[in-house]
């Protein structure tokens, strides 16, 4: 740590130690815009004790912040703006600014003298105006062209279609009754062959039906292989 | 007898009645409604009256609102014609009444609001190249006084630009944005200022 790194700054942007303002402006955390440089060169020159290593360190800091705020300055897709720079030309541009600069700093001074002339004018502040609202009248009309769009609205809205909400189940009781009856009858049946006709929903709850009678013991199923058909008998 | 004399009396006072009186006391109500200083064609619309007349009435009104003559003061301010209290009351309107449009203007306020004054409409990275430091606090401050408002955005870049307000006229006793001094007339010592610069980049380049 040298005694330039700990250099204490208190700026309108950031307050700490020089280091870890170089530091946030290298990983862009602060804008170096907001920076204002001679405030650190002042805070330097304060805190400044003659020692020549001290001194040169700081000179080289400034001076790299310096050039990379005069860069933040050019927009960024011109490349290399300074090789290419005539120091006659950066300095006629660089007197163009600073009059600039100058004109409208003393542009200031003359409004802030103004603003003292005019201290003892008091009026009143009022908010914006209220305006009355402008008439908009509509455009002449046929009373037929509004009589159609006023049908067009009329119209009964197609009902909705619900088809896709029409997965209603069939009780499971339903096939319970029904297996036993064919059981009674035919004392056999091929599951698919019985339910063949139903819609998918329906199947799946004759499948259901089919195992609350396994359960209770009823009928015994048998299937050959995955997949191949079952059959059902009676199990008693 | 007595009722012709009456008559005559009231036609008397009509004839005497200088036409201008009745627009000057419509004109007089309109500006003491007026939060912000009326234009002479606002208040010509408003009166329903043409704009010579109108004139004519403010200046019969500048006669009588007058420093000296009366505690309201008609004056001439930001494109239009308002009332303001007499500078001689001014200390008692003081004990009345803050001014926080105009209190504590930084110098970075007043120099962003002098490049918003002569540049209008201008975006902030455009007063920021020009005063070298980012103007975003200066601007919200001037904003929020209302010296300065949002103007059309720029076309190309889509950067909000600003102008000044007639209130900044208006707190400054400017008749308008022309009664600035001209900004050439400002710089006064440029050339040595170039001069010295140069001499510097000779010797860098040397």
């Amino acid at each position: 740590m040298s005694a330039v790194a700990e250099l204490p700054l208190d700026l309108d942007a950031f307050e700490g130690p020089f280091d870890l303002l170089l530091t946030l402006v290298l990983k862009e955390e602060l804008d170096l815009a907001d920076v204002e440089i001679v405030e650190i060169v002042l805070t330097f020159l304060e805190e400044r004790r003659e020692d020549l290593e001290v001194d040169g360190e700081f000179l080289v800091l400034v001076a790299s912040l310096l050039e990379l705020k005069a860069r933040a300055l050019f927009p960024e897709d011109d490349e290399a703006p300074f090789e290419d720079l005539d120091p006659d030309d950066a300095a006629g541009e660089l007197a163009e600014r600073l009059a600039q600069y100058r004109r409208f700093r003393t542009a200031a001074g003359w409004l802030e003298e103004k603003l003292d002339m005019e201290a003892d004018r008091y009026f009143r502040l009022g908010p914006a105006p209220l305006a009355p609202v402008p008439e908009r009248p509509l455009a002449p009309q046929e009373p037929a062209s509004l009589a159609a769009a006023l049908r067009a609205l009329a119209v009964e809205p197609p009902s909705p279609s619900l088809r896709h909400i029409t997965l209603t189940f069939p009780p499971v009781s339903l096939f319970l009754e029904r297996f036993r009856a064919v059981l009674r009858r035919r004392g056999r049946f091929v599951f698919d062959n019985e339910v063949d006709a139903l819609s998918r929903v329906e199947q799946a709850v004759a499948f259901l039906a089919l195992l609350e009678l396994r359960k209770a013991g009823e009928i015994a199923i048998g299937q050959a292989a995955p997949f191949e058909e079952i059959t059902v008998w009676n199990a008693a | 007898m007595e009722r012709s004399l009456e008559s005559a009396m009231n036609g008397n006072l009509r004839v005497l009645e200088n036409p201008v009186d009745r627009l000057a006391r419509t004109i007089e109500a309109l500006l003491v409604i007026a939060p912000t200083a009326l234009a002479v064609e606002e208040l010509a619309a408003a009166a329903e009256d043409d704009q010579e007349r109108v004139e004519t009435a403010l200046g019969l009104l500048a006669s009588r609102y007058r420093e000296g003559r009366s505690g309201i003061v008609l004056e001439q301010v930001a494109g239009g014609y308002a009332f303001r209290a007499a500078r001689e009351a001014s200390e008692a309107c003081a004990r009345l009444v803050e001014r926080p449009v105009q209190r504590g203007l930084s110098q970075a306020a007043l120099e962003t609001l002098a490049i918003v004054a002569y540049l209008g409409p201008v975006s902030r990275p455009e007063i920021a190249r020009i005063r070298g430091v980012a103007a975003d606090s200066a601007v919200a401050g001037l904003v929020e006084r209302g010296l300065i408002a949002e103007a059309a955005r720029d076309k190309e870049s889509g950067a909000i630009r600003y102008e000044s307000t007639p209130l900044f006229e208006r707190v400054f006793g400017l008749t308008g944005l022309s009664e600035l001094p001209r900004l050439d007339d400002l710089a006064e010592d440029d050339e040595g200022l170039r001069a010295r610069l140069e001499e510097v980049a000779g010797r860098r380049g040397a």
